[in-house]
């Protein structure tokens, strides 16, 4: 299946599906509250079976914070952008997609230590690489000043 | 002190202990804290960050080609073809042709990493299963790779050979000659190796059945490098996306099915003879040509996204670039391998011993600066 059926097949599993043909990659963004149940049939439907998360990316768009998941399908080779994003900074949550595909137990909590992004049914959420107490450094506006010297 | 007695003997309590952050075979600052019960292993948490810098964070700040000095740190032992998922990024958000030498050169370089990273496994494993010798046999070879690499470019470990367009410089006169040494001189040494450990009956006790991963659960996890290939699955990046010289070059993607400890090992044996042959095919057809595109003095990558991946000697590392088209990237996040190949630990220890789960953990080979970046 070329780039252009797969966009108008998964086009068809929801209306508020947006598809964007890339150069590299389809790239399909999702409103976060139908991410769960895309993701479910991305990996379930014996024409797109996606079932390798390769890469799981949490972003600080400005306005936004948004969830970027590249898949690839080991069965019939074929790859996908997943995109969500929100604009609630103060309390970003989007579901969990470790059930699906156990590799992003981890990724999640590396992206909930980096950027506070909550993820909901995940099962072990903490903090991984810095203490609860630090800031979320991958956010634009995050500011540490205590280690930066910045010049005056 | 009766309770405490009653405490101590009774069977169903489960004991907790620290391995690391300095441990020697945990290869680096990872602490594991298993809990026990008796000798059986009932999980294993990993705690990491002790060796996190924050090498996304950084990147938001400088240029591309300072970006590529940073990429060394996190994988050290695979620093080259780390340099080269960064510039392949960038040549290909900027759509530049590089020349023949330089995919070639490059080529021959990462298979040279890929041989001294797997000599380096060899002997670790060997001496974290009680083997000093290895450690012995698997340095004094790896001394011939590094000397190499110091007359090609003057670092041994963090080679910092690429820059986007090409190389920094042109190969030493002696390359060709020295490469076809080692390698004359490893194919007589490598049967050695096998003589001393991989027929050794402890050590096939010790890691035949031992830690077994299935194919769906390496799939789910997202496991790939000889890991993820030990339990069959295809996920060899120079085969289904070939990039540099591979598509032009005959190797066999080494592939087992048992998924235990051993194969896992086996798997990097059989690819250091692979890489030997892909050398042996290239190294006498070197083109002639520049070694490097001129660049501008600063490089913009056009607004948009790219992803690029390579194949380092422990799996798949990504390198995902944001751009909003300034001089620094948006967003840069490197997909590494050894933080997926984590994940994987605390299943496939679960029912085995404690001195199981060193060889367990010695056989996904985990580079910790990678994990924590």
């Amino acid at each position: 299946m070329d780039k252009i059926q797969l966009g108008e097949l998964i086009k068809s599993f929801d209306k508020d599906i947006e598809i964007r043909n890339g150069k590299q990659f389809t790239e399909v963004t999702v409103p976060p509250l139908k991410l769960y149940h895309l993701a479910r049939l991305l990996k379930d439907n014996k024409e797109t079976s996606f079932d390798f998360l390769f890469c799981l990316t949490g972003v600080d768009y400005g306005q936004d914070l948004g969830v970027v998941y590249h898949l690839r399908s080991t069965k019939l080779n074929h790859s996908l952008v997943l995109k969500t994003r929100t604009s609630d900074r103060e309390n970003p949550r989007f579901d969990s997609v470790a059930d699906i595909w156990r590799t992003a137990e981890f990724n999640e909590r590396e992206v909930f230590d980096l950027l506070g992004v909550r993820f909901s049914n995940h099962p072990d959420l903490r903090r991984f690489f810095l203490s609860s107490s630090y800031g979320f450094p991958l956010r634009k506006d995050f500011v540490d000043d205590v280690n930066v010297v910045t010049k005056k | 002190m009766e309770e405490a007695v009653k405490e101590i003997i009774d069977e169903n309590q489960e004991y907790v202990i620290n391995m690391g952050p300095q441990h020697p075979s945990t290869h680096g600052v990872l602490r594991l804290v298993v809990s026990l019960k008796g000798e059986i292993v009932k999980n294993v948490e990993p705690h990491i960050g002790y060796v996190h810098r924050g090498i996304e964070k950084m990147c938001e700040s400088i240029t591309y080609p300072q970006i590529i000095h940073l990429t060394d740190r996190m994988d050290y032992l695979s620093a080259h073809i780390n340099n080269e998922a960064v510039c392949l990024n960038v040549e290909k958000a900027l759509e530049i042709e590089i020349p023949e030498r330089v995919k070639v050169i490059r080529t021959i370089m990462a298979e040279l990493t890929r041989i001294q990273s797997h000599q380096l496994f060899w002997a670790t494993f060997g001496m974290d299963l009680g083997g000093l010798t290895c450690f012995f046999y698997g340095l004094r070879d790896r001394e011939k790779v590094m000397d190499i690499f110091e007359e090609t470019c003057g670092g041994r470990l963090l080679l910092s050979y690429n820059c986007p367009g090409g190389l920094m410089y042109d190969l030493h006169p002696n390359f060709q000659k020295r490469v076809k040494e080692f390698i004359k001189y490893f194919r007589k040494t490598l049967p050695e190796y096998d003589q001393l450990l991989t027929g050794n009956v402890i050590f096939r006790e010790r890691t035949t059945g031992i830690g077994r991963l299935s194919l769906n659960d390496a799939i789910s996890h997202g496991i790939t490098g000889p890991v993820g290939r030990a339990s069959g699955f295809s996920c060899d990046v120079r085969k289904y996306e070939p990039y540099s010289a591979y598509d032009r070059v005959k190797f066999n993607e080494v592939l087992f099915d048992d998924g235990d400890t051993f194969h896992r090992y086996l798997v990097r044996m059989e690819e250091m003879k692979e890489s030997m042959n892909i050398i042996d095919q290239l190294i006498d057809n070197i083109p002639e040509g520049q070694y490097a595109v001129k660049m501008k003095p600063v490089i913009r990558l056009p607004e948009g996204e790219y992803y690029q991946r390579v194949e380092t000697p422990r799996g798949e590392l990504g390198v995902y670039i944001i751009s909003d088209g300034n001089k620094n990237p948006y967003r840069v996040k490197f997909r590494s391998p050894n933080f997926v190949n984590l994940s994987v630990l605390n299943m496939i220890t679960k029912g085995f011993k404690i001195a199981d789960l060193v060889a367990i953990s010695g056989s996904l080979d985990l580079i910790i600066p990678d994990i924590d970046r």
